[in-house]
């Protein structure tokens, strides 16, 4: 078998989940900590991927169609919860909506 | 024969009181719970009876908890001379006090009627339980069934307060002394290895119970007998317990509950016996408590409150007997007492409830207007004053004796001056009620329907009937030196004239008696104190306890659960503010935590 090792693809998987944490820790735009959490999922999908075609285990593939199909459900619930809180509260900036503070 | 015949006289009282108890309908029926009741009752006084005429005894003992090396607590009946007496006077006098009390309470609502026959049927139940006795836990028992039953016959009338209070007071100060009786019962069983009183008294006779400790053993059991047969100092509940129905009084307080504790000392003789001193202690305060008692009788006007404290007075003389070594003369006088007592006691109740008040200074002239009651009254008052030839002359005479054959010359003088005051206080209460001036002439009395009179007139019957059959055949046991019936007569005379020349003709003020008497006056009519006495020792000492206690309780107690309480809401206080409800915040917190968790698992496989 030609090509990168499985080690390049979690190197790959582990940059895109840093790049997605660091998103969501830095932004403050309610959209973009959801384009975080996008990413994040999709470096698990990097994963999944990579095992499944390393240990010949369809089982990660499937795995990896749910995700995709789940996260797809997600991100139109999440926008849905913005688009809601944005007429309510007239922003999406996420340290203005501090209703469950303690 | 003898334990099947101890078995029904127990077992008939206790069918009643459970019939009673147990069939609402038939006790709210009232007369026919009654007359239930009084047939039990009947059926133990013949089975009594019999039992009596034919002499029989035996014990049937049967195992009841069990124990190493065979029960350790026995129950069962012990029907020997002593205690077929007993039976005989208690089932008698409780026959003619139902009875009596169904005339005496028929204007009572019904269903109160049938509560009052449960109650007596349940005291018949008890007081024969403690008379059958033949060990000291089964006397206990029933020692504390029998205060329940008082507790509940003077409270009868439970929506005045003066009787409740004073059923109250009667428990508790009864109850001290059975602290002591209690503690001391489990003393002489740590001593000696057994209840039972046969084997006690095998145990006593054979010398086998170590002397050491058992004086103070005894006095504890006395204490028991101090509080049920209202001693000095523990008298104080008798006169309130007066608050009940005349007819518990005559039956409870008078005949049969109260002489318990002389029953006690008598049948636990053979134990009293092995501390002389303790004897000694029982005459004087038996001697004390006579006197005392007969100069309160003195001051009182309450006819009822006169007749307890002649009661007291009375036990008084049955305890010195059985201090003085003397118990046989001590339970004869409980017998006869306990007739002629019942007698002034159904007496004094005819009169209630004609004259409709308890105050002697209110009645007069009662004779001329209800003259089966005087006559009965003045029979009692006789037999009660010791004149001859009724039933009081000879066991008092016997008691006297007995005191003085017992070398006891300081208690035969008490109990000598009590016999004066005996004859003054009862004539004092025979000429102003009976015989003085009419209080009310408009006032309608009459003698008491026949219900009431029957057992008026066979009590009657029995103080003159007994006193006549001891004149013909004189009582065994000791008897006096030849100075000492002409002595008693010559006190009781006294007495008696002292009481008609004050009330009854006048010669001698009785304002100008007071006044020469003043110190003692004045101490009898405050009960020498010890009423306040109690009532200072129950606010100084147990309400202070009780305040300490409560301090504790509030600021101890409930401190520690409060300052666990505040701690938890702090704590939560200050954990409430990690919650900033900013996500990132959240996310930084997980990122750090698996961070912290990765230099862990790193160090930790190291």
């Amino acid at each position: 078998m030609t090509g990168p090792g499985l080690q390049a693809y979690l190197i790959l998987a582990a940059l895109v989940f840093a790049i997605g944490l660091f998103g969501i820790l830095t932004r403050r735009n309610a959209i973009g900590i959801l384009l975080g959490i996008e990413l994040m999922l999709n470096a698990v999908n990097i994963n999944l991927v990579a095992f499944a075609r390393f240990h010949a285990d369809l089982a990660g593939l499937v795995f990896t169609l749910f995700t995709i199909a789940i996260t797809v459900i997600e991100v139109g619930v999440g926008l849905a919860i913005v688009i809601a809180v944005f007429r309510v509260r007239k922003t999406v900036d996420a340290d203005h909506l501090t209703l469950l503070r303690g | 024969m003898a334990i099947a015949a101890a078995l029904l006289t127990l077992g008939l009282p206790f069918a009643a009181f459970l019939l009673l108890a147990l069939v609402p309908r038939l006790r709210r029926s009232g007369p026919p719970a009654g007359w239930v009741s009084i047939g039990a009752i009947g059926a133990a006084f013949l089975v009594a009876a019999a039992a009596w005429l034919a002499e029989a005894g035996g014990a049937g003992v049967w195992g009841w908890i069990p124990g190493a090396g065979g029960p350790l607590v026995t129950v069962g009946v012990l029907l020997d001379d002593l205690s077929r007496a007993m039976v005989l006077l208690v089932t008698l006098v409780s026959l003619l006090v139902q009875v009596y009390s169904l005339a005496y309470l028929h204007d009572e609502p019904r269903p109160a009627l049938g509560r009052y026959y449960a109650y007596h049927a349940l005291f018949a139940f008890s007081m024969l339980g403690l008379v059958l006795a033949p060990t000291f836990v089964q006397m206990f028992i029933f020692w504390e069934l029998v205060g329940l039953c008082s507790y509940l016959l003077i409270g009868f009338w439970y929506d005045r307060p003066s009787a409740a209070q004073a059923a109250v007071k009667a428990f508790w100060v009864t109850r001290l002394g059975d602290v002591g009786f209690i503690i001391g019962i489990v003393w002489l069983w740590a001593a000696a290895g057994t209840f039972e009183f046969t084997a006690l008294f095998a145990e006593a006779a054979a010398g086998q119970i170590p002397a050491a400790g058992l004086a103070l053993t005894m006095v504890l059991i006395y204490l028991g007998a101090v509080g049920k047969s209202a001693q000095f100092p523990l008298h104080v509940w008798l006169p309130d317990a007066m608050e009940g129905p005349t007819p518990v009084s005559a039956l409870i307080h008078a005949a049969t509950m109260v002489t318990a504790g002389v029953f006690m000392v008598t049948r636990t003789m053979p134990l009293f016996a092995l501390v002389p001193d303790v004897l000694t202690l029982i005459a004087w305060v038996g001697a004390l408590t006579a006197l005392l008692a007969a100069t309160m009788a003195c001051v009182e006007g309450d006819i009822k409150r006169v007749l307890a404290y002649s009661t007291i007075s009375q036990l008084g003389y049955m305890m010195a007997a059985a201090g003085a070594g003397a118990a046989a003369a001590g339970f004869f006088h409980l017998g006869t007492h306990g007739v002629f007592k019942a007698l002034l006691f159904l007496g004094a109740g005819a009169v209630i409830h004609a004259a409709g008040t308890n105050d002697v200074f209110r009645m007069g002239g009662l004779f001329r207007a209800m003259p089966q009651t005087g006559i009965v009254f003045l029979i009692g008052t006789l037999a009660l004053a010791g004149v001859w030839p009724l039933a009081g002359f000879f066991s008092k005479e016997a008691v006297l004796a007995g005191v003085l054959h017992g070398q006891l010359t300081g208690p035969f003088v008490l109990l000598a001056l009590t016999a004066f005051l005996t004859a003054f206080y009862m004539f004092r209460v025979v000429f102003i009620a009976f015989f003085g001036r009419p209080h009310d002439p408009h006032a309608h009395l009459h003698d008491p329907p026949r219900l009431m009179a029957g057992p008026l007139w066979v009590l009657a019957g029995l103080t003159v009937g007994l006193g006549l059959w001891f004149t013909v055949q004189p009582p065994a046991g000791e008897h006096g030196p030849g100075w000492l019936a002409p002595l008693s007569l010559g006190l009781a005379a006294a007495g008696i004239v002292l009481a008609w020349a004050t009330y009854q003709a006048r010669v001698v003020s009785a304002d100008l008696l007071a006044t020469l008497l003043a110190p003692l006056d004045v101490a009898a009519r405050r009960r020498y104190g010890l009423d306040a006495l109690y009532a200072l020792l129950y606010r100084g000492a147990m309400l202070g306890c009780s305040r300490v206690i409560g301090w504790l309780d509030r600021y101890v107690v409930d401190g520690v659960v409060n300052m666990a309480s505040a701690w938890s809401l702090r704590a939560g206080d200050l954990l409430r503010r990690i919650q900033t409800g900013v996500p990132q915040d959240y996310v930084y917190g997980v990122a750090f935590g698996v961070l912290v968790l990765l230099v862990w698992a790193q160090w930790g496989s190291r």
